[in-house]
């Protein structure tokens, strides 16, 4: 193997693994520039991999599966809004509720329909996502350079990573050069002051939700009808938490986010390429170790190496007019 | 006969038992300056959230230009004209002036030649009413006299014919305070109407046309201001008369028993915010601290309280070092030695407001005799302590047993001042001891610190209210970034002298 094939391998695997991650810290964004927490990231990506597999194994299409996984988390994160953006409710709790609940919840749901607990059948290939091959990748395969960068790693992805992707300067340009944005970042910072310009803080924050909602259903439709092909237990992995410490360490900033969740996702992929290498003058190093490093690097880097994050000011503040 | 811009009929607002707005009726007449004048918790800021749309009035009704509208939320309002400035600003502090301008009024969904033309609309706005605000800045990096005026632009902006202004000049210096009446009265020269909510008599007198008084939620009177004087006002709005200037004989203050030399304070962030401070508060007089909010006087206040730990310097009671670099008395130990301390911000530090009030009265003195005993608490010693206490410095409601936050701004105040000058300390440290009371309050606390000095106390008052500090004192010192930049005697000093010393300019 020589090492610019090693170097190409381990770079599409970061962008597939980075996928999930990027799609929820982005759904993420949305509901905490609001003001809103979402610790539930974890919960409804779950939801989202259950429904999608179930909903494709049922309707033997795999959109069918998509679309039933967006209203299932866009139902968890009105859910979500009705305890904490209409109750005032705290919000930290809603979401382990949320997290709890969809981790029970989808391994009953897989025992009474399929008689297994926490595992569903297995997707046929047209119940399921394919890897799709870009034009002109194979007459390009063998340039050079071109050749390993467009072929090898940049096609061959499955559809989701390219909406992944595709979403980042999207969601940059809804929230930086939108009035939607513009009402979305200020909700965030001091709700009074979006109620006395006349607009409905309620409503903003279901909006930004819906939104959350949306796009954390491609994150968990990716982890059980793409790269697998079916769901099981806790399949998130804890994928959740990761992105909403990709959010923060990207400063609640789309840019700096995305390029969060591709380190995290780097790591993953190096932890799972040195598996059982031989590293010159190292020698092997134990896999418990080497699968630790995405989980140490998450801590080093949120214990205060970026320097203080600065959240949403009225993250986490239910609004409540004066008196 | 004039036709009014804004008319209200009967409006009521309640909020579970509180009848904040009984029956109120108003009427403001097109490009006049009406001035809406009461103490706190009269329903003034109640009855102007109802015209503003953010509450809506339980029955009543408001008519615009003759005709009758509902405003069911700030859009109608905005949409029909009226604009309003509140107490604490509505700004997101990390957005540029004009993002929080054009926040809700952006004209089209994405953002590109709309902000063009808001742009070129502001800098005429800017132009016709001198307001020189850069459109670019970061609110956060502009001052509170600023912060205001980006709030009245956008107001402008959205079409305001109506500019309701709540407790304007509360957080300004008195040469930023000159400013915005000048851009009050050339908004007035162009037509627009303007509404002023105070309970300042000096600005109603200044500034405004015709007055209406509110009262414990009703409208007691409307007067043309020439017709109506400063003491007639002070009666509506009370129900009795008041002392506006307090009565005090003159003293011969004795030995200095609190000095301070060469103080230096650091803040949390490690920030100096007293720089080489001197002073000394005589044996019977009242030491005036005038200084804008955020010069130093907060770390100052909590240095000389043993509340903070000193950088530099030396503080001295009685002849005793209590504060130096190396050493320091803590607050229990101080109070032992004779010095009270009522400090600045009463409902973080000066209270816990989920106690009973029964239990904020002795709270740092619970320890003792008569309230304790062997580490036990005496409830009915305490009760009864409690009961007399707040008879004599007449807390309302007299009931030891409600919760503290319960209590209205001046009886919380009330029971600070009750619990710290029970003890009759040598030396007492007052922080803004009327911020935030209402008129039948503050002269009551006012009398008192008055009376405390005739009893040979040494006072030292730390206010932000240069009425307060002019009325009470017999000396005023004035702080500026950190440090005293004048020392004056108080009956030979105007205002503007000190306005301009608190700004840093003389």
């Amino acid at each position: 193997m020589d090492s610019l094939a090693d170097i190409a391998s381990l770079l599409n695997s970061t962008f597939r693994i980075s996928t999930p991650l990027v799609f929820a810290a982005m759904a993420g964004l949305f509901a905490e520039r609001s003001g809103v927490i979402d610790f539930g990231l974890e919960g409804k990506m779950l939801a989202a991999a259950f429904v999608a597999a179930v909903g494709s194994y049922f309707f033997g299409s795999p959109w069918m599966g998509l679309l039933l996984a967006i209203l299932a988390c866009v139902s968890l994160s009105m859910l979500h809004g009705f305890a904490s953006v209409t109750h005032k409710g705290d919000q930290v709790v809603s979401c382990v509720a949320i997290n709890i609940l969809m981790i029970g919840l989808t391994t009953a749901l897989a025992a009474a329909w399929f008689g297994q607990a926490g595992l569903t059948p297995t997707l046929t290939s047209d119940q399921r996502f394919l890897e799709i091959t870009l034009p002109f990748a194979d007459a390009l395969q063998d340039i050079p350079i071109i050749g390993l960068i467009y072929s090898d790693i940049i096609s061959g992805h499955y559809i989701f990573v390219y909406i992944a992707y595709l979403s980042v300067p999207i969601v940059f340009w809804i929230v930086f050069k939108t009035s939607f944005g513009l009402r979305l970042r200020a909700v965030g910072e001091n709700p009074s002051a979006v109620d006395t310009a006349g607009i409905n803080v309620f409503s903003m924050r279901y909006k930004a939700l819906m939104v959350n909602g949306v796009l954390i259903a491609f994150a968990g439709a990716h982890l059980s009808t793409a790269v697998n092909a079916n769901f099981f237990r806790e399949m998130s992995a804890g994928r959740g938490y990761l992105a909403l410490a990709a959010l923060i360490f990207g400063k609640w900033h789309p840019k700096t986010a995305l390029i969060a969740c591709l380190l995290f996702g780097f790591t993953d992929a190096l932890q799972i390429r040195l598996q059982g290498v031989e590293l010159p003058m190292i020698g092997t190093i134990p896999v418990q170790l080497i699968q630790a490093i995405p989980y140490i690097l998450t801590v080093v880097l949120l214990a205060g190496f970026v320097g203080k994050a600065i959240a949403p000011n009225a993250i986490g503040q239910p609004y409540i007019k004066e008196r | 006969m004039v036709s009014p811009i804004l008319e209200l009929k009967d409006i009521n607002k309640s909020f579970g038992h509180v009848h904040a707005n009984k029956n109120i009726n108003l009427q403001i007449n097109k490009g006049t300056i009406h001035g809406i004048i009461g103490e706190n918790g009269a329903g003034k800021s109640t009855l102007m959230s109802i015209v503003f749309g953010l509450y809506q009035a339980d029955s009543g009704t408001i008519n615009i230009n003759g005709k009758e509208i509902k405003l069911k939320s700030p859009r109608d309002s905005i949409l029909s004209g009226i604009g309003m400035v509140h107490q604490h600003f509505m700004l997101v502090e990390n957005f540029s002036v004009l993002e929080n301008i054009i926040l809700g009024f952006e004209g089209e969904f994405v953002f590109g030649k709309n902000l063009d033309k808001a742009k070129k609309d502001l800098k005429n706005l800017c132009d016709m009413y001198k307001l020189n605000i850069d459109l670019e800045s970061t609110i956060s990096d502009l001052s509170v006299g600023f912060r205001q005026r980006v709030e009245i632009l956008k107001s402008l902006y959205r079409g305001a014919e109506i500019l309701i202004l709540d407790e304007p000049t509360g957080v300004l210096t008195p040469q930023e305070v000159d400013e915005l009446f000048k851009i009050l009265r050339s908004l007035k020269e162009e037509g627009k109407t303007i509404v002023l909510i105070t309970h300042k008599l000096n600005e109603i007198m200044d500034l405004t046309s015709e007055v209406s008084v509110m009262r414990q939620g009703e409208m007691v009177g409307h007067k043309k201001t020439e017709s109506t004087n400063k003491e007639d006002l002070a009666e509506m709005m009370v129900g009795r008369s008041v002392l506006l200037r307090i009565n005090k004989l003159s003293t011969k203050p004795g030995n200095a028993v609190f000095s301070v030399r060469d103080l230096v304070v650091k803040d949390d962030l490690d920030v100096t915010r007293v720089k080489n401070v001197n002073l000394d508060i005589h044996e019977g007089e009242i030491l005036g601290l005038a200084g804008v909010t955020g010069n130093g006087q907060t770390e100052l206040l909590e240095a000389l309280s043993g509340i903070r730990k000193i950088e530099s310097g030396e503080i001295q009671l009685f002849n005793e070092t209590i504060s130096n670099k190396n050493n320091f008395f803590d607050p229990k130990s101080l109070k032992e030695k004779g010095l009270a301390h009522v400090p600045e911000d009463r409902q973080r530090m000066g209270l816990v407001t989920d106690f009973k009030a029964y239990e904020n009265l002795i709270f740092g003195y619970h320890h003792q005799e008569p309230f304790s005993k062997s580490s036990v608490l005496k409830e009915k010693e305490i009760l009864s302590f409690s009961k007399k206490v707040m008879e004599e410095y007449d807390v309302r409601p007299r009931s030891p047993n409600l919760i503290t936050s319960n209590f209205s701004g001046g009886n919380q105040q009330k029971i600070i001042l009750s619990r710290e000058l029970n003890e009759n300390p040598k030396v007492l440290l007052v922080g803004q001891p009327t911020r935030g009371v209402d008129i039948g309050a503050i002269e009551f606390i006012h009398q008192r610190l008055i009376d405390m000095r005739d009893k040979g106390a040494a006072i030292l008052l730390v206010s932000v209210e240069l009425e307060e500090v002019l009325s009470l004192s017999d000396r005023i010192i004035v702080m500026f970034d950190g440090k005293i930049v004048g020392e004056k005697i108080n009956k030979d000093v105007t205002d503007r002298e000190l306005g301009l010393l608190m700004a840093g300019v003389a």
